[in-house]
């Protein structure tokens, strides 16, 4: 076991430094409810094998480990194969997590689910599993993302949930965050808050890594029947930091596989134009570690200690804060993480488009395009898995604008 | 040692105490001494200054507003410090600051205790803090002399209202609903088993905020409570007003109103133990 793993077993809830629970007085025994709740389910067959159900049934796991013959050949560097998450029902790892929590919401008793979403995929994952179980929902998402991610919005209300546009701050998933904060401590006896990424108070950045370990278990497996090998290199786009960590994870304790998580560097490295925090080695300023929407860790902000804004091109990287465990990795630079523009995702979603035959999202174009501005440090026979975390049907609005003139 | 000593005063004449919570720089740095001398003379008994914050997610639309406009005039955390000492020169009312934990943070813990002991500052409340993660911060604010407030809540158990009375001085804040704040018609139905519930297990003086605004909520409150915690009801005055002197006169009416329905409603000594 690595010593990331034993300390952050020390405390619970902090990785390192990072974590805890910053949260108003009148959400802690919630949370304690909830994570005795999801100490019991870990432990609980019926509970884990109605789990792994939904997730092969409902969601359709396993995923493929494809190798792209076509990418890697173009590309000439290592041998990549992309771990197929944007094949999942609605069309994201998200789905993993909100079937997770879905279920544990049921089970503690609570009718009704709240969600924020920034690109919708968490809102429609969240949506599409309260149909499922039969819960009430209401996703919260800034009207800028309702804009730019539309036919997101129309899934949810499609599956019978509400969808409530967020007018303050930025418009984009900070500010979903809070408004579903402030409805959960209004109506916290009835409704779980169904977090969509490893940010937020313990036990989320926890349980949410949890429930997307998934990915990795299976990609470690996958690979090991394809190579005999383990892979050097593992990419992952990082918002909050679901998609990555859940890759990540089961590899933790693999020295030699090194783990690169990418962030969005928006339009420019000063604050306020990219959600990059921990890519200050590339000269993205404003990230520190502070106190923000209940966990410590880098968050972006001013000299006063209030949050910055944040740009990216993709709704679901749009945020200034990174889930703690992300922090104690880069400070035990046992993963690495840098950023790249909105314009290098938009050429890697066409290059990976035309070469696979296959649309992701823009979160994980920042992947490809990472792995792409990294290819003259490959060796020859290294050997890549990339998380694909979602399709790109959402962001065809987008695409079409900059490809289609 | 304001504190203290303005709910043994209250104490002692049996009257309900009125906290008076406005956000500083709203609308402007220089506006805020006028209306918390304004409040003070009307007869509150204690003011929270709010330290505005982008991201205030245990606060309603009105005190979010709040936030904007004061976040748009400039100010800081150390603005808000400034004002502190500003108001120092001509008034005793005790002073709370209330705050989110990041500036706070960000300042440094050593740093902002001895800066807001020095500006004149009696105690502090990071609403997004609590007993678990607190421990450096409660340490360094004793060392000023700075009172340390907590938040009881409807959901916390008997349990942790002791934790959480223990972990504060000057005062205990119990959150009279599971809510954001904001101005309520009336007070929840559970709220004197609430207050039941903090009162065995500390002797601290208990103000109730949250929903607060109107003379009757004052004259319930009596005999239940040491002192009522009005807030966006004061906040929208502010909003309300034409002028930094209207806002004044309107804030200093409102306070008047509660502290006429907190002499006249119930008074501890008549109800309580
Ligand atoms: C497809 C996809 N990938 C990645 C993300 C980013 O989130 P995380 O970093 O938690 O995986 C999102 C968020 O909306 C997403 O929709």
């Amino acid at each position: 076991m690595s010593s990331i793993l034993q300390s952050s077993a020390t405390a619970p809830g902090r990785f390192g430094p990072y974590g805890g629970r910053y949260v108003p007085e009148t959400l802690m025994v919630p949370l304690f409810e909830l994570e005795r709740a999801y100490e019991a389910a870990k432990a609980d067959p019926s509970f884990q094998s109605r789990f792994h159900d939904l997730l092969k049934n409902f969601a359709g796991r396993p995923t493929p480990l494809q190798f792209a013959s076509r990418l890697t050949e173009k590309l000439g560097g290592p041998r990549i194969y992309l771990k197929r998450e944007d094949l999942l029902h609605t069309g994201a790892h998200k789905i993993n997590n909100a079937i997770g929590q879905g279920l544990l919401a049921a089970k503690m008793g609570k009718p009704r689910i709240i969600a924020e979403t920034g690109a919708g995929q968490h809102g429609v994952a969240s949506a599409t599993v309260a149909a499922h179980l039969g819960l009430e929902c209401v996703v919260y998402m800034g009207t800028e993302d309702m804009e730019r991610q539309a036919l997101n919005v129309a899934r949810m209300r499609m599956v019978g949930t509400q969808v409530i546009g967020v007018e303050s701050g930025s418009r984009t998933l900070k500010d979903a965050i809070n408004e579903a904060m402030r409805d959960w401590v209004t109506n916290v006896r009835s409704t779980h808050y169904l977090l969509g990424s490893v940010l937020g108070a313990h036990p989320y950045p926890t349980m949410v890594r949890d429930f997307q370990a998934v990915i990795g278990r299976e990609a470690r497996e996958q690979i090991l029947a394809a190579e005999k090998r383990l892979p050097t290199h593992l990419f992952a786009c990082v918002g909050g930091g679901s998609n990555s960590i859940g890759l990540f994870h089961q590899f933790l304790g693999d020295a030699s596989v090194k783990m690169i998580g990418i962030e969005a560097g928006g339009r420019g490295a000063a604050l306020g134009e990219h959600a990059a925090r921990l890519a200050a080695h590339q000269g993205f300023s404003g990230a520190r570690p502070g106190v923000l929407q209940g966990t410590y860790t880098y968050v972006l902000q001013n000299e006063d200690g209030q949050i910055a804004a944040t740009h990216s091109i993709s709704a679901g990287l749009d945020y200034p804060a990174i889930g703690p465990e992300h922090s104690w990795l880069a400070d035990q630079r046992r993963a690495e993480y840098s950023a790249v523009s909105d314009q290098a995702a938009l050429d890697a979603a066409r290059l990976l488009s035309r070469a696979e035959g296959i649309i992701p999202a823009l979160e994980s174009a920042h992947a490809i395009a990472g792995l792409v501005e990294r290819l003259p440090q490959f060796k020859k026979d290294d050997l890549v898995i990339l998380n694909l975390s979602g399709r790109g049907d959402k962001d065809m609005d987008t695409y079409q604008k900059h490809w289609v003139q | 040692m304001r504190i203290r000593s303005a709910f043994e005063a209250l104490r002692s004449s049996g009257e309900l105490g009125i906290v008076a919570y406005i956000t500083a720089g709203d609308p402007s740095l220089d506006a805020t001494p006028k209306f918390v001398l304004a409040l003070a003379e009307a007869g509150a008994d204690v003011i929270e200054l709010g330290v505005p914050f982008s991201d205030p997610l245990a606060d309603g639309p009105t005190i979010q507003r709040a936030s904007e406009r004061a976040l748009k005039s400039g100010t800081t955390l150390a603005g808000v410090l400034e004002i502190v000492r500003r108001i120092r020169k001509s008034s005793q009312v005790p002073l709370v600051l209330f705050s989110y934990y990041n500036p706070i943070l960000q300042m440094g813990l050593e740093k902002f205790a001895s800066a807001a002991a020095s500006a004149g500052a009696d105690g502090v409340l990071a609403t997004d803090l609590t007993p678990e993660e607190s421990e450096d911060y409660r340490r360094i604010m004793r060392l000023h002399s700075l009172d340390t407030i907590f938040l009881g809540a409807p959901t916390s158990t008997d349990e942790r209202l002791a934790k959480i009375a223990g972990c504060s001085s000057g005062f205990l804040y119990l959150i009279s609903r599971t809510d954001v704040t904001g101005a309520k018609d009336s007070l929840p139905d559970d709220l004197p088993a609430l207050l039941r519930r903090a009162r065995s297990v500390t002797v601290l003086p208990i103000a109730v905020g949250f929903g607060i605004s109107l003379p009757g909520h004052v004259s319930v409150l009596g005999g239940l409570a040491d002192a009522a915690v009005v807030g966006s009801a004061l906040v929208s005055e502010i909003e309300k007003a034409k002028s930094v002197d209207g806002a004044a006169n309107a804030l200093a009416e409102r306070v008047r109103s509660l502290k006429e329905a907190a002499r006249h409603g119930l008074s501890r000594r008549e109800v309580a133990p």
